[in-house]
């Protein structure tokens, strides 16, 4: 190192160009810090899949053993004696549910203030902007009484209104984006084809946005997945809850069966873990149609 | 008729290059349907947010106007007042030590992993693995690894002859907010990871080249040349950290109960702002949770915002 800052440039300069001879130990160092961490990063989740398929005694026995005679004996319990079945329907339900309604109604919305310059138009865009930078857990106290008012206390409906809503803002301004870069020519030409609004919308604009589509989809589909707060104010009764709240309540009943509660993370998991296999291919995909055409 | 009106118009609209716009009913069949949603579930309750925090509340009647009194409530009653700053710290030293550790940590990765060719995607995989699972299951997942009495941690500890560190990490009132931190980092490193790789991967190789050149060691070519270039990364990751450790809910939630136990030790502002509002705040619940819920937006959005301007200046000095 010193030698490098004491020498004549010339040399150094050649001393540059030469490929740096790889220094052993430092090398050593980074690759056991990487893929150790890497281990460390992947183990807990070995730990989760590899106790759930072993009994509860054996766990409290032999915390370290690997499953020698793995058996899905919680997963049965929990899926059917924990209700985890019904959280996963309802999950299902309210997720997809809320991820359907927020991108339609952005895609909509998102239409004409891209592309037509009509009065409010400003206004209306700064105010569907706003959205996204205000947390809407600001609002919970005042939704808890805004559902209780519409009898929508304990009802998945209140909670997919509540998650396609949210998903609005963030719809609308990438949509609109996508829109915007659009040839103004499209459906231009299209008008003097006599194509209406909503065929133009319908035959032009939305099979060319399907790739965004698909983004704004799954972008919302995680968070809502994984929401917490909404479903532990809002959900009261077992048989209404999402994984999520399920997970909570589940957490509390079974504390001393730990091979159920490792299964119940597992499947909590699992469905997100099936997504992000099935639809990075679909993004993918997408994009690809949209581009050869 | 009607209809070759109407195509009449659009031509010559198109024709003369005014660009044309629907009727307004057409308009509004686009976009009602999001105004409506959005208005009802988002807008109206956060603006009633702010009402709330000014009015008196007797149970969910409102009666009448209170104006900063239930501001004054939180930071003066017993035991808000306690609470409050309890919560508040621990929100502060979460995100000190997620700094310092997680985006540290990320840094690092990143530079290492900057000129690494094989098992590079394997790697970024494998970091970014945690952040997909829901923070809720991460925290109950770690507090079944870290408990006690039957937990594999321990049990890992003694095996290695460490039975000096099988500590009760998360019943103990000093290690438990810092191994909440750990757990989270550990969870969330990936994600200042991948900013900085894209950082790194926008800055041209001849300035670290032109400072190894001029003789500069390689900590003193990544201090002086490479880190600095790094600012815009450096500001998007503290304000996320920022904004996302001072929401902090599920996480916390799992692994220490809605009371931050042990002895509140790990109580957090998202954590008594759920209590206030819905577990022991009384006939003054709405006001004073409404309260304490716009204290914290002004906060949390007030310092993002001096923090981003921040950067952004120190960006502009750079260039």
């Amino acid at each position: 190192m010193t030698s490098t800052v004491t020498a004549p440039p010339v040399q150094a300069r050649t001393e540059a160009v030469r490929p740096r001879r790889p220094r052993r130990p430092g090398r050593v160092a980074v690759h056991v810090l990487l893929w150790g961490y890497a281990a460390g990063a992947l183990l807990p989740f070995v730990v989760m899949v590899a106790n759930s398929l072993r009994p509860t005694s054996e766990i409290f026995t032999e915390p370290l053993r690997p499953p020698l005679s793995p058996s899905f004996d919680s997963y049965v319990r929990v899926w059917t004696e924990a209700s985890f079945s019904t959280y996963f329907l309802n999950s299902l339900i309210v997720t997809c549910g809320a991820v359907l309604i927020g991108t339609a109604v952005s895609a909509l919305a998102a239409y004409p203030l891209a592309r037509y310059d009509f009065f409010g138009n400003r206004f209306l865009s700064a105010y569907f902007l706003a959205g996204l930078m205000l947390p809407i857990r600001l609002g919970l106290v005042p939704i808890f009484y805004l559902m209780e008012s519409m009898g929508l206390i304990d009802s998945l409906l209140g909670l997919t209104l509540l998650y396609a809503a949210s998903g609005v803002p963030f719809g609308v301004f990438v949509l609109g984006a996508f829109y915007r870069s659009l040839p103004l020519e499209l459906d231009e030409a299209a008008r003097i084809d006599g194509a209406g609004e909503f065929r133009i919308f319908g035959r032009i604009m939305l099979p060319l946005v399907r790739p965004a589509l698909a983004s704004v989809a799954l972008f919302q589909f995680v968070p809502l997945w994984h929401e917490f707060l909404y479903p532990l104010v809002l959900l009261r009764t077992d048989d209404r809850f999402t994984i999520p709240r399920g997970l909570a309540q589940f957490f509390g009943e079974y504390q001393t069966d730990w091979s159920a509660l490792f299964a119940g993370l597992v499947l909590a998991t699992l469905p997100l873990f099936v997504l992000f296999v099935v639809a990075t291919k679909q993004i993918i995909a997408g994009l690809t149609a949209g581009m050869s055409k | 008729m009607v209809q070759a009106g109407k195509l009449i118009a659009r031509r010559r609209a198109a024709r003369t290059g005014r660009r044309y716009v629907p009727r307004w009913r057409v308009l509004a069949v686009f976009i009602l349907p999001a105004l409506v949603l959005y208005t009802i579930f988002i807008v109206y309750p956060l603006v009633s947010a702010f009402r709330f925090s000014f009015s008196e509340w007797k149970g969910t009647l409102e009666v009448g106007f209170a104006g900063l009194g239930n501001y004054r409530d939180l930071l003066t009653i017993y035991p808000y007042d306690e609470q409050l700053w309890r919560a508040f710290g621990h929100n502060a030293v979460f995100f000190v030590g997620t700094m310092l550790i997680q985006n540290t940590v990320g840094l690092l990765f990143a530079v290492l992993l900057f000129r690494y060719t094989r098992g590079k995607r394997t790697l970024q995989a494998a970091f970014t693995t945690p952040y997909l699972v829901d923070p809720l299951v991460v925290g109950y997942l770690w507090s079944l690894l870290l408990s006690p009495t039957f937990g594999p941690v321990n049990a890992a500890l003694e095996a290695a002859g460490l039975e000096s560190w099988a500590l009760p990490w998360l019943g103990d009132t000093r290690t438990a907010l810092p191994i909440i931190i750990l757990v989270n980092a550990w969870q969330w490193v990936g994600f200042p990871m991948l900013l900085f790789s894209a950082a790194l991967a926008g800055i041209p190789a001849e300035y670290h080249e032109a400072a190894r050149v001029d003789g500069a060691s390689s900590w003193q070519a990544f201090r002086r040349v490479t880190l600095p270039l790094l600012t815009p990364a450096i500001g998007v990751v503290s304000v996320l950290t920022f904004i996302g450790n001072f929401n902090a809910f599920g996480l916390v939630y799992a692994m220490a109960g809605s009371t931050g136990s042990p002895a509140g030790s790990t109580d957090v502002l998202g954590l008594l702002f759920y209590r206030v509002a819905f577990r022991e705040g009384g006939l003054e619940a709405i006001g004073r949770s409404s309260a304490l819920a716009v204290l914290m937006f002004v906060f949390i959005f007030g310092v993002s915002m001096l923090a981003s301007s921040y950067f952004r200046r120190k960006e502009r000095a750079l260039l």
